[in-house]
């Protein structure tokens, strides 16, 4: 029995321990903000906070998760998930929206972090993300602006 | 333009009644959208007025990103005098003929052609609701029609001091007959098309809440995935399940007539159970040719008797031959390449306790995939009910004549009990390696200048497998290049048709994609052969093309063209019209850490006609130029030696990341034509601009793509 915190939930999964992260979010928790893209940890669009850290839920068994805390984009919250959400709404940054769940979930991480991030703190963050649509101007654009927000 | 006369008719045919209208925002958190739901009235077949004062518009078109909820809803919110914030969208039902492309005459999305063959479609919609109301609030307050104003959702009679929302009247407004054509505003008195409006999908899109055919979930629900060949024309010879049935959660494994399912309770059991499967391929009727191999035949036929004409004047061998003329030839490769939406495809199939079927998919071409699903499950297709969803983008791979696609699911469904609702989905590695994919072009160029220094001919082949499935010339190879803008005296463009196992699909601007390329870099090369000036040399060719030329102008002006750059930095130039939208995009280049161009800056001007929502233009341009940008620099699929695919994620099909976006700078011309799409034309001309850039930077003129610089092979 694995034993860990979604969104603040005390949660077990006692299935197939190599089950990665993201299919208990989706399948077992029926939780479907957060994408499947990849399976292989290179497009982000899984990314979920681990204990506070970005994860890519994708390649993360559920046997390593046991008594950590997981946060999903259904139960972000705080200054940083606010302001990024905010911003990200202000300039329509998504096109598909597909990749945004975890767009989202690497920004609001990047600001936890880096209050002020610079352009290169920016594309160090935010370059496991892929976005088929690239909107990747917009993102940039909305970091910016979320973190102006928050400074305001 | 098809317009019903009455309520009656506008609302027969539509296949069913949906009970559920719905907001985006507003999908059930199962996914599964349940019936009832909000009283609304429909006004007719594109707009639904609820109690509360919303006004659903059902997009015959589907949402993937390019913007039609937000664009249909404002053509509707214009003539309906409707205030934004009372707007939703949702996806119409499938129907070929109520909810037909009337640019292809059939329901579909695809060809940049959502707004363009809906502009007046929903107008008149939104129009037509209007007059309804206009005419129930005169029944209702004993008033003339004539005297009722309806401003920002808001009717009113100024001499009787009556007012109302949409809401209270919806009702009887759904009782009274619509106008046979209703008038549509002038377009000096918009007050919604041409603004910036925010999208309406924008919210669900930042909050995990958008609901994606992947998040579609029933109860006792199965997942299954499906092992595909790693060679096209490969089939089943033999499998051993034994070690797939082993996996926990692995329910049942089948033979499909694209490969071996496996069906389990979540996806980690499918796809462990798959990946124990021992399938044995049947190579025999296999492409078995690398693309090295593939390009080399291609060029072999090049003058062959096969050839198709596709656009001639003058006469191209005579210009050839005068006396000091010089002539400028090249060969360029283009690869295949894989869309690689972000959501790989997938479709959701639910039989229902009366027997019917619900088929929730990502759909570009909903009744097709409604008929293909019909067909394949033996369902009743009057029972068959296609809900499309948001899909996570597509680029063109959702949208297939005789939906291959849904046959795979539907097939899958149709092997089992159909007692358990099941899920079908492809892996990422399925969709790179799965075919349908922008086809392999060789394109053969021959120029000739004269001693003035004019081009005098143009003599272009192009090679490669026909979109349409055509055995004559398939217009989609040759577009771009048939209709060359440039007034060269002379021309000749001709077209191969090759057949191979490897299905072809159109990519976000089909045969612009590579055409666009072609033309772009050659006629860069000849301008720079003869001393013009990039800008200035296509303006002097451009003369019966005002609308390439004011792009031109346009995008020159805000790259201050000819001013100083910075050392190490090269300018390239490309226009291209396609889709009836004209695009032009200056480009600032240098050579990368990596030693790969890298793109700084873009400057691009588009003219699409009308704009109904400049934001949404300049996003789709952003978009498409990183799309584009993508492909030129990274993307190719390749056949290895023997025909095997050789790339399988996103490791290896590279896609644009946030590092390598140039920042991009759009100016949307102002205009009174018609609207024309803006989805595919940001596309075409980012690689050429790269391309002239890249060569004028470095002297070596790209030959192939993705672009390799030399020394890096």
């Amino acid at each position: 029995m694995i034993n860990f915190t979604l969104n603040g939930e005390e949660k077990s999964f006692d299935g197939d321990p190599d089950t990665p992260l993201l299919w208990v979010i989706r399948d077992f928790e029926k939780l479907t903000g957060t994408k499947y893209g990849c399976g292989i940890a290179q497009c982000g669009a899984c990314t979920v906070h681990l204990d506070g850290s970005t994860r890519r839920s994708c390649v993360t068994p559920i046997s390593s998760v046991d008594g950590s805390e997981v946060t999903t984009i259904e139960g972000l919250a705080g200054a940083e998930a606010e302001a990024v959400q905010k911003a990200w709404v202000a300039i329509d940054v998504p096109q598909c929206g597909y990749c945004q769940s975890g767009q989202i979930m690497s920004a609001v991480a990047l600001l936890q972090y880096t209050p002020k991030p610079t352009d290169e703190d920016i594309d160090g963050a935010m370059a496991g993300n892929i976005c088929r649509c690239a909107t990747y101007q917009r993102i940039r654009q909305a970091i910016h602006d979320a973190s102006d927000m928050m400074e305001g | 333009m098809t317009m019903h006369t009455t309520r009656r008719a506008f609302l027969a045919g539509t296949g069913l009644v949906i009970g559920f209208a719905i907001a985006p925002r507003g999908f059930a958190a199962e996914g599964v959208p349940a019936g009832g739901g909000d009283a609304l009235e429909a006004m007719n077949a594109f707009v639904k007025i609820g109690t509360d004062d919303t006004v659903t518009i059902l997009s015959k078109h589907i949402e993937f990103g390019q913007g039609p909820f937000t664009g249909l809803a404002t053509l509707i919110a214009e003539e309906l005098d409707a205030d934004w914030s009372q707007m939703r969208a949702v996806h119409s039902p499938a129907d070929d003929k109520v909810y037909a492309n009337l640019a292809f005459g059939l329901q579909g999305t695809g060809g940049s052609s959502s707004i363009a063959n809906s502009w007046e479609q929903y107008r008149q919609a939104g129009a037509t609701a209007r007059a309804m109301l206009v005419a129930a609030a005169a029944e209702e307050w004993g008033v003339p029609a004539a005297e009722i104003s309806v401003s920002k959702g808001r009717i009113s009679h100024a001499g009787s001091g009556k007012e109302s929302g949409f809401g209270a009247l919806a009702d009887k407004a759904a009782q009274q007959t619509p106008p046979a054509e209703a008038k549509l505003k002038d377009p000096k008195d918009f007050v919604l098309i041409g603004k910036d409006l925010p999208k309406l999908d924008t919210p669900e899109k930042t909050n995990g809440k958008a609901v994606y055919t992947l998040d579609v979930t029933a109860d006792n629900m199965l997942v299954a995935v499906v092992a595909h060949p790693d060679h096209f024309g490969a089939t089943v010879k033999s499998f051993d399940d034994a070690e797939a049935r082993k996996v926990q959660g692995v329910v049942d494994v089948k033979q499909v007539p694209q490969g071996v399912a496996v069906y389990a309770d979540n996806t980690y059991a499918a796809l462990k159970g798959r990946a124990a499967l021992n399938v044995e391929w049947d190579l025999s009727g296999a492409e078995k040719r690398s693309s090295s191999e593939l390009a080399a035949d291609f060029s072999s036929q090049i003058g062959g008797s096969d050839a198709l004409e596709a656009s001639k004047r003058g006469d191209v061998d005579q210009a050839f031959s005068e006396d000091g003329t010089v002539s400028l030839e090249a060969e360029m490769v283009f690869p295949f390449l894989a869309h690689a939406p972000m959501e790989p495809l997938d479709a959701v199939f639910i039989k229902r306790d009366d027997g019917s079927l619900d088929v929730y998919s990502g759909a570009q071409f909903p009744a097709m995939d409604q008929a293909t699903a019909a067909e394949i499950t033996g369902v009743d297709p009057a029972k068959v009910r296609l809900n499309t969803q948001l899909a996570g983008g597509s680029f063109g791979r959702r949208a297939q004549f005789g939906s291959p696609y849904m046959q795979e699911a539907a097939a899958v469904f149709a092997a089992t009990d159909g007692s358990r609702p099941v899920k079908h989905m492809w892996t990422r590695e399925d969709d790179i390696r799965g075919g349908f994919y922008r086809p392999m072009y060789v394109h053969r160029m021959k120029a000739s200048i004269d001693p003035d220094g004019r081009i005098t001919a143009w003599d272009q082949t192009i090679v490669g497998q026909s979109i349409m499935g055509k055995a004559d010339l398939d217009e989609t190879s040759v577009e771009g290049a048939a209709n060359l803008p440039y007034a060269i005296p002379n021309l000749r463009v001709m077209s191969h048709n090759v057949a191979l196992p490897i299905p072809p699909l159109w990519w976000r601007s089909v045969g612009h994609t590579h055409t666009g390329f072609a033309v772009e870099t050659f006629v860069d090369e000849l301008l720079q052969k003869v001393g013009k000036d990039p800008v200035e040399g296509r303006l002097a060719l451009l003369g019966d093309e005002p609308r390439h030329m004011g792009t031109l102008r346009k995008v020159a002006e805000m790259a201050d063209w000819g001013s100083a750059v910075p050392e190490g930095r090269e300018r390239g130039v490309a226009v291209v019209k396609s889709f009836n939208t004209y695009v032009a995009q200056i480009v600032e280049v240098s050579r990368g850490e990596s030693g790969m161009p890298k793109v700084h800056k873009v400057w691009c001007a588009v003219d699409c006609g009308v704009a109904i929502n400049p934001n949404v233009i300049r996003a789709q341009m952003e978009g498409g130029i990183g799309y584009g940008l993508g492909a030129v620099l990274f993307d190719e699929v390749t056949l290895g030696k023997g025909g095997g695919i050789e790339q399988s994620n996103f490791h290896d099909y590279r896609s644009l990341r946030i590092n390598e976006m140039p920042h991009v700078e759009v100016a949307v011309i102002a205009s009174s034509e018609k609207p024309t799409g803006v989805g595919e034309p940001g596309t075409p001309p980012i690689g050429p601009a790269v391309a002239n850039a890249w060569r004028r930077l470095t002297g070596s003129p790209v030959r192939r793509l993705p672009i390799v610089p030399a020394g890096m092979a």
